[in-house]
C-alpha cells in the first residue's frame, strides 16, 4: 500500500493524479477461508482490520450484499461520544473513542474524526437528575463530562435558543468535550483499503443466503449468491438485517429492525460549531464539513425493511429543531434518507459467540452504533480470534435477556444515541 | 405516513391515530410461574424480526382505543389485512399480494446491477 | 428600460410593470414576473456566483428548478434572510435585496479564486489521504480552514417573524406537474367528476411551453391553451389548481408532500398570509408528468458564466423577452439547441456557429438551419473556451481532431439531450428501467397506484404525449370510480421532432486527468474526477458519488448524474445499466424547515397541559415547573424568599399546621366490571380480593420482565368499581398497558377501563389540622379517625358539590385527598384555602411534596427506580402477593439476575456533615482512595435539605444496600469526598403515628 500523505498528494498533483492505486481490490472469492465476516460496514470491514492487524488472522473474506458502507455506516449522523451511564457501556463506548483518536493516523485514511463536542441539553429536573447521574458516573470511570448551566450551553453554541419562554427551556446541558462527529464515508473506506492491504478479501456484491454446518452443529462456511464458501468461523455484523441471517442459523435473536430518517439542510457557512442532542424534544444536530446541518430523530414505530419512513418523523424532528434554534427556520431541506436499524430490548448492543459454534454475532446497535465502530470491531475481532470475548464486551452476551443481566441505559436514563 | 384500515371503525385513518404494539400470536402463557427461563426469553425477547410478511398488533389509540391484528410487508410496508384481536392469523393465499412483485428498496437495484 | 437585453415584442411580460432590485448593492430594473435570473440577464449581467470548491466565477445555467449554479441570498430584512435561493425560480419583487454568495471581497475579484490554481492539489477525496499530521492540527488547524471555505450562503442570525401554513388533503388524482402532459391527464380526470389535485412549481402552469413557442394544442397556441385550461380547471369544483408548488416528496400508500410557495414572490406580503403552505395529499392515484431536464454537454472549462442550457435560453427569450447574448453559440449533441438558435436568430440575435458533436443531426432542423443561414458545424467539438467572468469564445474542432478554429461570442447554449424527471416515480419505490435505445432510465416496475405520462415516461412526441395523458386521467379516474361520460381528444403540433442526445464527457472533454469539464457545477465535480474515482477503486455509482461528491449539492444532481454515470461506465469499461444509478432521495428541491414545521412551534410545539387550578395557583404566586407536558406549581414563594427558603417555609408549615397541594395530575383510571378485582390481581402484584369497599392500597405494577413500571393508590369503591392513581408520567403508558392486557391477553375478564385523569380535581389536604380545615365543608362522610382512617376512602360532597374524598397521605401526615369534578376544581380550592389560610396553613408546591415524602421514606418510581429496579430493590417486597400464581412480571422476577445477592437496593443516606446537600445522582464507593476508574455501588437517587429533621436526607440504591445500613460510605465529587451513613429510608416520625392522627 502507498502511504497517503501531504507529499503523496503534492507528488500526485503533478502528474493528474494518474498514480493513486486502488483503495481496496474486488477479488472472486477464493473456496475457503480461516474467517467469513458477513456486512462490509464500519464494523465489518474494521473487524477484519484488527483480526489481521492484532490476531495475525489474514485469510479473510468480508461478504457485502451491496457496496461496502452502503448500511448504516453511510447513513447515520456520525455522532461519536462515550458519556454512558453503565460501566459496561462506558467500556466499550470509551474504548472506541481513544481509537478514534488516532484512527486516521492508524489507518493512513483522514476519518475527519472532529472533536468538537457532544452537547446533550435538559429540559427539566429529571433530565438534570439524568445527567448528573451520568456525569458523576462518568468522572468516576475516568470519562469527561461536565454539566453546563443554560448560559455556558449558549457560549457553547450560539444558535441555541435559552429563553425562559420557549415551550421547553433549557435548564442546563451535559458537555462531553471528546464527542463530536467524524466522516462516515471515510471510516468505511479507511478500514476497507488497510484491511485489504493486509490481504483481507473484501467482496461485494456478495449475498449470503445460506450459513452452513457440520454434523456436529458448527459452522462449516456460507452458501451466497457467487457459491458455497467454507470457514469455520462465521461473523454476523449485518446490523437491520442480522435476524435475518441468524435465522439461517436457527437462531433467533431478540431484535426488532425499525427505519431510522435522516436529513441535511443545504450547505451554509460555519454557523453550528458542535453536536447537540435533546432527548426531550427528540431530536440532534450538527454541521458538516461541508456546511450542511445534519440532523436526526428517532425511528418510525413500525418494524420495517425499506429504508423509507414516514414525512412526519421528519416534520416533527424539524419542529424540535426549530424549538431548539430558531434562526434556521428558513434553512432548507436538502436531502433525507432512511437506514434499518436493529433495536434489544435493553437498547444495549450484542457482540458476543452464539449457541452455534464459530458463529459470532455483533449486533443491536440501534441507533447508535457509527461511535462504536473502532472498539466494536476491536473487541469482536479479539472475540473470533479467541473464540472469548474480551473483557470489554463480555457483559454483551446473548444470555442477558434470560439470565435478566441487561444494560439497560433506556431504561436507566431515557436516553438515545 | 401509513394508512391503515380499523377493523373495528371499519375505516381507513392515517397512521397517527395508531400505535404499533409488536408481534401479533404470541399468546401470554398461562403457566407463567413453571415455565423455563429458555421460553420465558423466548416469549417476552426473542422475536421472528420477518423480512417480509409480519403479523402484528396495532392499537387505534387515538380512534376506537381497539388494539387488533395486521398482516404488513415489511419490505414494501403494504398492509395485506388488518383484523380484529382474537381472530386466528387469516389464509393469506386468499389475499392479493402486497405488490405484484415486491419491489425492495431501490438501494437494492443498485446491488443488482451488478 | 427593464435591460438592454430585453427585445421588443418578446415574452409575455408587460413592459408597463416594472420593479427595481438591488444586486450586491447595485440597483438594476425588471419587470413584473421575471425571475431573478431573469431580470439580471436583461442588464446583461451573467456573473452571479462563485463555485464551492475552486471558487470559479459562474453564471445562469438553467431557467428553472434544476439550477445548480445561480445560489443568491434573498434578504428582505434582518430576520428575513434567505440564503441559497435559485435566481432561476425566486421572482423578482419591487425593492428586492439579492446578494451574491461564496466570494470575499467581491463577486468579480474573489480571494477564494486561488483555489482555481491550486486545484490540482485538490482532486476528489484528497481530503482523506493527507492533513492527519500533526495529529493536533486537523481540529486546530485543517478543519476549521476547510469548514470556513465550504458553505454557500449564510445562515440567518434571528428567528424568522414569517408564519407558514398547512393542510391535509384528500383526493381520487393527483396530478404532478402541469405541462401538456399533467394539464390533459387533469382534464380527462376531473370531466369524470373525480377530485383532482394539480400542482406545479412553476408560478405558471405549461411547462416546457414556456419555451416551445412552437408548439398548438387544440389550435390554439400551446401556452395560451395551458392557461385557458388551468383557467378552466380551477373553476371547477372539482380540481384544486395549485402553482408556485412543489411535489417534493412520494412516501408510502400515494401520500405526497407539496410546497406552496405563497408570498415569496409579492413586495408586500399581506403579513396575515402564509409565506410558503405544506399540503400533505392522500391520492387514490396519482400522474406523475413532471416532464424531462435537459443536460449540458460535458467539456473543457464548460462553466463559464454565459453558458447555458439552450432550453433556458430559449425561456428567456421566449418567455421574459431577453436575450442571453448578442453573439451566441450552441454545442449540442441534441436537436432541441437548433430550435433556440432559431428563435433567437428570429429576434434579431447573431448565431455564430451550432457545432453539433454528431454526424447526422435531424435532418428537419438541419434544413431549417441552413435556410436560416446559420453555420453548422456536424461531427465538431467546443474543445475549449475562453473568457474571465463571462465566456468570450469557444474553440472549436473536429472530432478526432484537427485545426482549432476560436469563434467569439458572448453566450453558448448547450444541450446533451433531456433526462426524464423520474424523481417521483422513484421516490414512490418504483423500480426504472434502462432503455438502452435511448439511453435513458425510465419508469419500470410499479409499486404504487401511480402512472408516469409525457417526457419523464419517456414519451417525446406532443399528440402521443397529449393522447397518453389523456388515457391515463381517465384510467386513473376510473380506477377510483369515476367515469367519462365522453372521451376527450385534443390535437397538438410542433415544430420538430427532436433526436440525438449524450450522455458523459463530449469530445473536447478527453480523456484527460487535467482538464476542468464539469459535470456538477455547484460541487466543481469535473470528468477526471469521476474517473479518479473509479481508479481509485471506486466501482459502485454510490461510492463515485460519495467519493467525488457528484450529485450531492443543493441541485442533487439533476444535470449531473447522468454525466456521472456514463463516464464511470465508460471508465469501467460496463454498461450504464450495470453501474446502477443512486438514490432519489426526498426532497425533490429543497423545502424550508419553516414549511415543514408550519404551525409547530412556540405553544404549539407541544399541547400544555394545566390543571383546574393552574390560575388560583398562578394568583397565589406559584413558580412552575414542567413535569412532561404538564405545568405543576413547583414552590410559592413569598416577598422576599428565594426558593430554598419558600420551600423550607412549605415544608415546615405542612408538618406544624397543614398544607393543601394540587395533585389533579396523577393519572387515574376508573376500573368498572364484575372481574374487577381480578383484573387488579394480575395487573398488580398486590392482592385485592380482599381490599373492601371503602379502603385503598398502595398497589405496585410491574412490567412482564420484573422490573417496576408504576405505583399507586388504589380505592375500591364498590364491589366491582376501582379508582386507580398513577404516577403523572405514567397516566398514559398505564392506560395503553392496562388495555392491552384487558383486550388481547385478559379478554374474558368482564372489566372496563376509562381514563379519568382529567375529570377529576385533586387537592391534597396534608397536616395536624387537615381534618380541622376540611371538616366544615364536608358533607355526607365521618371523618372521625375510627369512621375513616388512613387509607379509606367515601363518596360524599364538600362545598355542596360530589366528592371521592380519599383519607391517604404522601407527607406522613393525617392527609386527605380532596376529588372533585374537574370543573368544580377552583372553588373547592378556594373554599379550602380559605379555611385553611386563617388557621396558618400555606400552598404547597412539588418540592416541598418531594421532601416531605421522602422524610418518610416514599419512593417516586422515575426518580428513585429506574426501570432496573425490583420491588424487593425499594424495599416494597410486602407488596408482592406471595400466594398469587400470576401477575404480570411473576415469572420476569424470578429470572436468575432478578433474585441475586449483591442487587442494588434502596436505602437511606445520612452526611457525616449534616449540613452537607447530596447532590441528585451522585455515585457512591466503598473506598474513596481507589484510582479511577472506580468501582461504583450506587447512587443518590433524592437528596434534600430537611428543614424538619434540620438536617440533610437522601435516598440511594446501593449495591446490597440493606445489608450495609449503619455502614460508611463515601461520595466523590470532584472537589471534595462526602462520607455518608446507610440508614433506613424513614427520617421523620419513625414511628409514624402522625399518620393516624
Amino acid at each position: 500500500m502507498r502511504k497517503y500523505s501531504v507529499f503523496a498528494v503534492a507528488r500526485e498533483a503533478m502528474r493528474g493524479h494518474r498514480g493513486w492505486e486502488a483503495q481496496w481490490t474486488s477479488p472472486e472469492p477464493r473456496k475457503e477461508y480461516d474467517v467469513i465476516i458477513i456486512g462490509a460496514g464500519g464494523h465489518g470491514l474494521g473487524t477484519a482490520y484488527y483480526l489481521a492487524k492484532e490476531h495475525g488472522i489474514t485469510n479473510i473474506a468480508v461478504l457485502e450484499k451491496g457496496w461496502l458502507g452502503g448500511g448504516n455506516t453511510g447513513r447515520n449522523t456520525t455522532i461519536i461520544r462515550s458519556n454512558y451511564l453503565y460501566d459496561e457501556s462506558a467500556g466499550i463506548y470509551d474504548h472506541a473513542l481513544k481509537l478514534w483518536d488516532g484512527l486516521s493516523q492508524d489507518l493512513n485514511y483522514n476519518v475527519m474524526y472532529s472533536a468538537r463536542g457532544v452537547m446533550m441539553l435538559s429540559h427539566n429536573i429529571h433530565d438534570q437528575q439524568v445527567f448528573k447521574r451520568h456525569i458523576h458516573a462518568n468522572r468516576l470511570n475516568g470519562i469527561d463530562n461536565e454539566w453546563l448551566t443554560p448560559e455556558q450551553a449558549k457560549e457553547f453554541c450560539p444558535p441555541l435558543d435559552i429563553s425562559r419562554t420557549a415551550r421547553y427551556p433549557i435548564n442546563g446541558a451535559a458537555l462531553q468535550r471528546r464527542g463530536g462527529t467524524a466522516r462516515h464515508d471515510a471510516v468505511a473506506w479507511g478500514y476497507a483499503r488497510a484491511a485489504a492491504d493486509r490481504g483481507v478479501h473484501i467482496i461485494q456484491n456478495c449475498e449470503v443466503t445460506g450459513i452452513r454446518r457440520n454434523p456436529d452443529g458448527s459452522v462449516a462456511g456460507v452458501d451466497t449468491n457467487r457459491g458455497q464458501i467454507n470457514a469455520k468461523k462465521v461473523g454476523v455484523v449485518a446490523a437491520g438485517h442480522t435476524s435475518v441471517l441468524m435465522e439461517m442459523a436457527g437462531v433467533r435473536m431478540p431484535l426488532v429492525s425499525y427505519p431510522l430518517q435522516a436529513l441535511v439542510s443545504e450547505p451554509i457557512k460555519p454557523i453550528f460549531p458542535c453536536v447537540v442532542m435533546s432527548n426531550t424534544v427528540h431530536a440532534y444536530i450538527s454541521q458538516s464539513d461541508k456546511g450542511e446541518l445534519v440532523i436526526g430523530a428517532g425511528t418510525d414505530q413500525y418494524s420495517s425493511y425499506s429504508q423509507t419512513g414516514g414525512l412526519q418523523i421528519i416534520t416533527h424532528t424539524l419542529d424540535a429543531i426549530c424549538e431548539l434554534f430558531p434562526i434556521f427556520r428558513r434553512m432548507k431541506m436538502m436531502r433525507s434518507w432512511g437506514g434499518i436499524v436493529d433495536v434489544t430490548p435493553d437498547r444495549s448492543p450484542i457482540l458476543a459467540k452464539t449457541p452455534v459454534p464459530g458463529l459470532y454475532v455483533n449486533c443491536g446497535w440501534g441507533t447508535g452504533g457509527f461511535k462504536a465502530t473502532p472498539g466494536s470491531a476491536n473487541v469482536f475481532a479479539h472475540t473470533i480470534a479467541n473464540d472469548a470475548p474480551h473483557k470489554i464486551n463480555a457483559p454483551f452476551t446473548l444470555e442477558r435477556f434470560r439470565s435478566g443481566r441487561l444494560i439497560d441505559e433506556a431504561a436507566a436514563a431515557a436516553v438515545a444515541h | 405516513m401509513l394508512l391503515i384500515y380499523c377493523p373495528y371503525c371499519e375505516e381507513e385513518r392515517s397512521e397517527l391515530e395508531f400505535r404499533q404494539a409488536g408481534d401479533a400470536h404470541i399468546a401470554r402463557p398461562t403457566n407463567m410461574t413453571e415455565m423455563t427461563d429458555e421460553d420465558f426469553e423466548a416469549f417476552f425477547f426473542l422475536r421472528d424480526n420477518v423480512k417480509g410478511l409480519t403479523f402484528e398488533r396495532w392499537r387505534h389509540l387515538n380512534g376506537c382505543g381497539r388494539f387488533f391484528n395486521a398482516a404488513r410487508d415489511t419490505v414494501s410496508d403494504k398492509f395485506l389485512t388488518t383484523y380484529k384481536a382474537g381472530l386466528p392469523r387469516p389464509d393469506l393465499s386468499t389475499l392479493r399480494p402486497a405488490t405484484e412483485a415486491i419491489v425492495e428498496t431501490y438501494e437494492a437495484t443498485e446491488s443488482d446491477a451488478k | 428600460m427593464s435591460g438592454a437585453n430585453r427585445i421588443p415584442g418578446a415574452g409575455r411580460l408587460t413592459p408597463a410593470k416594472t420593479a427595481r432590485f438591488f444586486f450586491d448593492g447595485k440597483s438594476y430594473a425588471a419587470l413584473e414576473g421575471d425571475t431573478v435570473a431573469s431580470a439580471l440577464l436583461a442588464n446583461g449581467v451573467h456573473l452571479v456566483g462563485r463555485s464551492f470548491k475552486y471558487h470559479r466565477p459562474r453564471g445562469i445555467v438553467s431557467a428553472g428548478a434544476e439550477e445548480p449554479n445561480a445560489l443568491i441570498g434573498v434578504e428582505r430584512d434582518a430576520a428575513r434572510k434567505q440564503p441559497n435561493v435559485r435566481a432561476t425560480v425566486q421572482d423578482v419583487f419591487d425593492g428586492m435585496k439579492v446578494i451574491s454568495q461564496n466570494r470575499w471581497p467581491s463577486l468579480a475579484f474573489d480571494v477564494g479564486a486561488v483555489n482555481n490554481l491550486l486545484a490540482p492539489f485538490f482532486a476528489a477525496g484528497f481530503y482523506y489521504k493527507t492533513f492527519m499530521w500533526p495529529k493536533q492540527a486537523w481540529k486546530h488547524v485543517y478543519e476549521p480552514q476547510i469548514r470556513a471555505a465550504a458553505g454557500l450562503g449564510v445562515s440567518p442570525t434571528e428567528d424568522d417573524t414569517d408564519h407558514y401554513s398547512s393542510r391535509y388533503a384528500h383526493c381520487d388524482v393527483l396530478v404532478i406537474g402541469a405541462g401538456v402532459a399533467g394539464l390533459s391527464a387533469a382534464l380527462a380526470a376531473a370531466k369524470t367528476g373525480a377530485r383532482v389535485i394539480i400542482c406545479d412549481e412553476q408560478p405558471e402552469v405549461g411547462g416546457a411551453l414556456h419555451y416551445d413557442k412552437s408548439v398548438t394544442v387544440d389550435g390554439q397556441d400551446g401556452f395560451t391553451w395551458a392557461q385557458g385550461t388551468a383557467a378552466k380547471l380551477a373553476k371547477m369544483d372539482n380540481v384544486t389548481v395549485l402553482p408556485r408548488t412543489t411535489a417534493f416528496g412520494y412516501y408510502a400508500q400515494n401520500f405526497v408532500g407539496l410546497n406552496e410557495r405563497v408570498t415569496e414572490h409579492l413586495a408586500k406580503p399581506d403579513r396575515k398570509l402564509p409565506r410558503e403552505r405544506l399540503w400533505q395529499v392522500r391520492a387514490k392515484r396519482v400522474i406523475i408528468a413532471t416532464g424531462a431536464i435537459e443536460r449540458h454537454m460535458v467539456f473543457a472549462n464548460n462553466d463559464r458564466p454565459g453558458i447555458m442550457l439552450a432550453s433556458a435560453a430559449r425561456t428567456f427569450l421566449n418567455h421574459f423577452g431577453v436575450a442571453v447574448g448578442k453573439k451566441i453559440g450552441v454545442y449540442t449533441a441534441n436537436d432541441s439547441a437548433y430550435e433556440a438558435a432559431f428563435d433567437l436568430k428570429r429576434a434579431g440575435i447573431t448565431v455564430a456557429a451550432i457545432v453539433d458533436s454528431r454526424e447526422k443531426p435531424g435532418e428537419g432542423v438541419l434544413a431549417e438551419a441552413r435556410s436560416l443561414g446559420i453555420e453548422v458545424l456536424t461531427g465538431h467539438g467546443v474543445v475549449n473556451t475562453s473568457g474571465k467572468l463571462r465566456v468570450s469564445s469557444m474553440s472549436v474542432a473536429r472530432n478526432g481532431g484537427g485545426a482549432v478554429r476560436k469563434i467569439a461570442i458572448d453566450a453558448l447554449l448547450v444541450s446533451a439531450g433531456w433526462t426524464p424527471s423520474v424523481h417521483m416515480f422513484s421516490q414512490s419505490r418504483g423500480k426504472v428501467a434502462y432503455d438502452n435505445e435511448t439511453q435513458r432510465f425510465l419508469p419500470g416496475t410499479y409499486a404504487q397506484d401511480c402512472l408516469s405520462v409525457g417526457a419523464c415516461n419517456g414519451t417525446n412526441d406532443l399528440q402521443a404525449t397529449i393522447e397518453e395523458s389523456l388515457a391515463a386521467g381517465e384510467l386513473m379516474s376510473n380506477a377510483s370510480g369515476f367515469t367519462a361520460s365522453e372521451k376527450l381528444a385534443l390535437q397538438g403540433s410542433n415544430a420538430f421532432a427532436w433526436t440525438g442526445g449524450m450522455a458523459g464527457a463530449a469530445e473536447g472533454a478527453g480523456a484527460d486527468t487535467t482538464v476542468k469539464a464539469f459535470i456538477d457545477f455547484q460541487n466543481d465535480v469535473c470528468a477526471k474526477d469521476i474517473r479518479l474515482a473509479v481508479r481509485e477503486g471506486m466501482h459502485s455509482i454510490e461510492h463515485i458519488k460519495r467519493f467525488t461528491t457528484n450529485g450531492m449539492a443543493t441541485d442533487q444532481g439533476k444535470l449531473s448524474n447522468i454525466h456521472g454515470l456514463a463516464i464511470a461506465a465508460e471508465t469501467l469499461g460496463r454498461e450504464i445499466p450495470k453501474v446502477g444509478l443512486t438514490t432519489f432521495r426526498a426532497p425533490y428541491t429543497p423545502v424550508t424547515f419553516g414549511t415543514l414545521i408550519n404551525h409547530s412551534r412556540g405553544e404549539l410545539f407541544d399541547p400544555t397541559r394545566k390543571t383546574p387550578m393552574h390560575a388560583l395557583e398562578e394568583a397565589q404566586g406559584a413558580v412552575f415547573e414542567d413535569v412532561g407536558q404538564w405545568k405543576r406549581a413547583w414552590y410559592y414563594p413569598r416577598a422576599g424568599e428565594d426558593m430554598h427558603q419558600a420551600v423550607n417555609r412549605e415544608c415546615k408549615t405542612v408538618r406544624d399546621v397543614a398544607g393543601i397541594f394540587d395533585a389533579s395530575t396523577l393519572g387515574k383510571i376508573e376500573v368498572v366490571g364484575p372481574d374487577a378485582a381480578q383484573f387488579l390481581n394480575l395487573i398488580y402484584t398486590n392482592s385485592w380480593d380482599t381490599l373492601k369497599p371503602g379502603r385503598c392500597r398502595y398497589g405496585i405494577m410491574l412490567r412482564e420482565d420484573g422490573f417496576v413500571y408504576d405505583d399507586g393508590v388504589v380505592g375500591r369503591m364498590a364491589e366491582d368499581r376501582f379508582h386507580v392513581t398513577t404516577t403523572t408520567g405514567g397516566a398514559a403508558r398505564v392506560m395503553n398497558h392496562m388495555e392491552d392486557y384487558l383486550q388481547t391477553e385478559f379478554p374474558h375478564l368482564n372489566v372496563w377501563l376509562t381514563s379519568a385523569t382529567e375529570q377529576w380535581a385533586v387537592i391534597a389536604v396534608q397536616g395536624p389540622k387537615a381534618r380541622e380545615i376540611i371538616a366544615p365543608l364536608v358533607e355526607g362522610i365521618d371523618l372521625s379517625n375510627e369512621a375513616f382512617p388512613h387509607m379509606s376512602v367515601r363518596e360524599g360532597k364538600i362545598c355542596g358539590v360530589p366528592t371521592r374524598l380519599f383519607r391517604m397521605s404522601f407527607t406522613g401526615e393525617t392527609g386527605f385527598e380532596v376529588n372533585v369534578p374537574a370543573d368544580f376544581g377552583p372553588a373547592v380550592w378556594a373554599a379550602i384555602w380559605a379555611q385553611a389560610e386563617p388557621m396558618g396553613a400555606c400552598a404547597y408546591g412539588t418540592e416541598a411534596m418531594h421532601i416531605l415524602r421522602a422524610e418518610k421514606g416514599y419512593i417516586i418510581v422515575g426518580q428513585d427506580t429506574d426501570g432496573t429496579v425490583t420491588p424487593d430493590d425499594a424495599s416494597l417486597g410486602w407488596a408482592v402477593g406471595k400466594k398469587k400464581t400470576d401477575f404480570v412480571g411473576i415469572r420476569g422476577l424470578r429470572r436468575p439476575d432478578l433474585v441475586a445477592d449483591g442487587r442494588k437496593q434502596l436505602v437511606g443516606l445520612l452526611t457525616k456533615d449534616p449540613k452537607v446537600v447530596l447532590e441528585e445522582g451522585a455515585q457512591i464507593v466503598a473506598d474513596p482512595n481507589q484510582a479511577l476508574p472506580m468501582t461504583m455501588i450506587g447512587h443518590v437517587t433524592s437528596a434534600y435539605w430537611s428543614e424538619n429533621c434540620g438536617r440533610s436526607i437522601a435516598l440511594a440504591l446501593v449495591a446490597g444496600g440493606k445489608a450495609k445500613i449503619g455502614q460508611t460510605l463515601y461520595v466523590p465529587m470532584p472537589d471534595r469526598t462526602i462520607a455518608v451513613e446507610v440508614s433506613d429510608m424513614v427520617f421523620f416520625d419513625k414511628e409514624g403515628g402522625r399518620i393516624n392522627g
